[in-house]
């Protein structure tokens, strides 16, 4: 009933392709938004920052930049981990090698090294196709993995072969490193993340983003009309890897605080991918709905047992999380192969022609 | 620096043939490991189009039963026999829960699923068989545990039985394929599947058997693979790693073609073995391993985008 289009008339073609076609769409975002920037910090819990708003936060915009290479590019990538990978350790070396730098610019900077190195590992994409690239993506996975274990200059020499996130502040407030207040990082995360999304959203909706689409779904009939497909990959590549790399650097210095070379190993690659194919390819939405999904569940699951009264040891719940997980993965897939995306914009028709079936 | 890439490598090569020797029989043990691994990966390519990401797992799942049944007291031959009959029951399982509801889906989506599978059954293995590293009921399978040990060149090279024995029975286990795919009804009704979906139902093959079959046939091939490498390494969820080992076999070989994943995964254990040897451990910090075969991979499909023996890809708009 509240979800009406009745009356909003669109007069130009400009109007018909604006951002919120529907007024009530503006409107739940402004809620959410201020949700996210004023009643949230308000009323979360050290816990509830730590467990759930920020890594939510962080995978999503790591997944995002999946989603725009897997989504709208097409190109299928499992080493998105190692990328992260590439942005958490840009952004320590910057930091330690000048460390009056301002960290939040050194977070956003440190997305150009792993961009570099997508574009690196996205020149086969030329020419390899399919599963045949998903695999030639598992190399970079693999190799960057590898090189952040033996090349010592990256963690400085550390005995640990870890890297710790120092104290950084910026105009004397400290954003990162244990002295600062988890508030502190999760508006630092937030806005970058916001911003991200932002140009993300108006990136997929223009002509890089058809590109993209064109190319995803027929990559010669794309190339016949006259798209650089090279120029088209490429740009992917890049973006993807630019945003994956600030998802990595977020990571480690406003979450983690340290990170092992093995942090980036394959299976964060798989829970990104997860995100982005639950929440659905090809949309933005999607992310965030699967990083909720994806993030939230253990959170969940950890605590129901509990409530409930039932003893299990700690490595069962951890085995069971992992099987409930699985299981639910095939399940979404079953029911909505489309991802989470589809299922709200299903919920959102219904919603518009409510009560009539059709 | 150019001298201890080009040269020395080739002297130490030729001063030590013995050495040589040795690190080429093993590379070709791990080989036809990964080689077992990516056959299973590619008859369920052909007959489904499903990349089946959770080969890996049924390996650990499969080696881990056996051991388990083994432990509750039952004798040996007959452990074999049930975990056979479990991996039917895994087989009929994904079919029916997993793969009915999603036929047609995109490639994306069905490999997705695979990997959902893979984390169900590594939680699932976790809490029945717990996650310890266990030791392969080698002697118990009557598979002998003695070394040759030869001497050419005046050299010393061991070759172990149980290695000797994994290859003769993989040897078997690819004749037996070829033969019964070749040669009998279900194993041509299997590559008519592989060849066109549709005209193969069209001619009455049942598409649900079919996949039962192939995904019990990738059963079998995991349990010996879980058996011949457990007998070198243990059973633990360690073991699940060497799936990712098949992939750049695949990519070498072709996804398609049988041939192709055993000279690929041949090709990848023996030359991933020198390269650790002799340049990954002076110049590069040794564990190379875990992606010199990718890198390999890759470069090989730069050249060759369908691999060295994968089906020529005709794109058409």
């Amino acid at each position: 009933m509240l979800y009406r289009t009745v009356g909003q008339f669109k007069t130009s073609y400009q109007a018909d392709q604006a951002l919120f076609p529907v007024r009530q769409d503006a409107f739940l975002l402004g809620i959410i938004l201020l949700c996210a920037f004023v009643i949230f910090p308000l009323t979360a819990s050290e816990f509830t920052f730590q467990t759930l708003l920020i890594p939510i936060l962080i995978y999503s915009l790591a997944a995002m930049g999946l989603n725009i290479l897997t989504g709208y590019a097409g190109q299928l990538s499992l080493g998105t981990a190692a990328f992260m990978g590439v942005g958490a350790y840009a952004c320590y070396k910057m930091v330690t090698i000048m460390p009056w730098m301002n960290p939040i610019l050194a977070v956003l900077l440190s997305g150009f090294f792993s961009a570099g190195i997508g574009v690196a590992f996205g020149i086969p994409s030329l020419r390899i196709k399919g599963f045949y690239l998903a695999i030639a993506t598992l190399a970079a996975q693999f190799f960057l993995v590898w090189l952040f274990e033996k090349w010592a200059w990256l963690y400085n020499y550390n005995a640990s072969g870890a890297i710790q996130v120092p104290n950084l502040d910026v105009f004397g407030l400290y954003v990162s490193g244990p002295l600062a207040s988890s508030m502190t990082q999760y508006y630092v995360v937030l806005i970058i993340v916001s911003l991200l999304t932002w140009v993300c959203i108006n990136l997929t909706r223009g002509n890089l983003g058809r590109t993209w689409k064109a190319t995803r779904d027929m990559d010669i009939a794309a190339e016949l009309i006259g798209i650089n497909l090279m120029r088209s990959k490429l740009t992917a590549f890049a973006i993807s890897s630019y945003i994956v790399g600030v998802a990595g650097a977020l990571f480690v210095f406003q979450w983690r605080g340290a990170a092992e070379p093995n942090l980036f190993d394959i299976p964060l690659s798989f829970q990104v991918l997860f995100i982005a194919i639950i929440g659905g390819l090809g949309s933005i939405l999607g992310n965030y709905l699967g990083a909720i999904l994806i993030v939230g569940l253990p959170v969940v699951l950890n605590i129901v047992p509990e409530a409930l009264g039932i003893p299990l040891s700690s490595a069962t719940v951890e085995h069971l999380n992992i099987m409930i997980v699985g299981s639910l993965i095939v399940f979404f897939l079953i029911i909505e192969p489309h991802g989470l995306n589809a299922l709200w914009r299903l919920i959102r028709e219904k919603l518009i022609i409510w009560p009539f079936p059709h | 620096m150019l001298r201890d890439i080009f040269i020395t490598p080739f002297v130490d090569m030729w001063t030590a043939p013995d050495f040589l020797m040795q690190v080429l029989w093993e590379g070709l043990v791990s080989g036809i490991l990964y080689a077992l691994i990516a056959l299973g990966f590619v008859l369920i390519f052909r007959s489904s189009r499903i990349f089946n990401f959770a080969q890996g797992i049924m390996v650990v799942f499969a080696a881990l039963t056996l051991v388990g049944l083994y432990a509750m007291g039952v004798p040996a031959w007959i452990c074999v026999i049930l975990t056979l009959g479990v991996m039917f029951l895994l087989a009929v399982a994904i079919e029916r829960v997993v793969l009915r509801p999603l036929v047609g889906q995109p490639d994306i989506i069905l490999f997705m699923a695979t990997i959902g599978v893979t984390l169900f059954l590594i939680g699932f293995g976790e809490i029945i068989f717990g996650g310890e590293n266990k030791v392969m009921i080698t002697e118990e399978l009557g598979i002998p545990t003695d070394s040759y040990l030869l001497e050419p060149f005046g050299g010393l090279l061991i070759l172990e039985q149980k290695d000797i024995t994994a290859v003769a029975v993989a040897a078997m286990l690819v004749v037996g394929l070829l033969v019964f795919l070749n040669r009998t009804r279900m194993g041509r009704a299997i590559r008519a599947l592989g060849d066109d979906h549709q005209a193969a139902l069209s001619v009455g093959i049942s598409l649900q058997t079919i996949w039962v079959l192939v995904w019990f046939i990738a059963g079998i091939i995991a349990l010996v693979t879980g058996i011949a490498w457990g007998a070198r390494a243990g059973v633990s969820f360690a073991l699940e790693v060497i799936a990712y080992k098949a992939l750049p076999v695949l990519m070498l070989g072709g996804l398609e073609s049988i041939a192709g994943a055993i000279i690929g995964g041949l090709m990848i254990g023996m030359l991933e073995k020198l390269f650790e040897i002799y340049w990954g451990q002076p110049l590069l910090g040794g564990n190379t391993e875990t992606w010199f075969a990718f890198v390999l991979a890759l470069i090989v499909l730069l050249f060759r985008p369908q691999g060295l023996f994968g089906e020529r890809i005709i794109e058409r708009v």
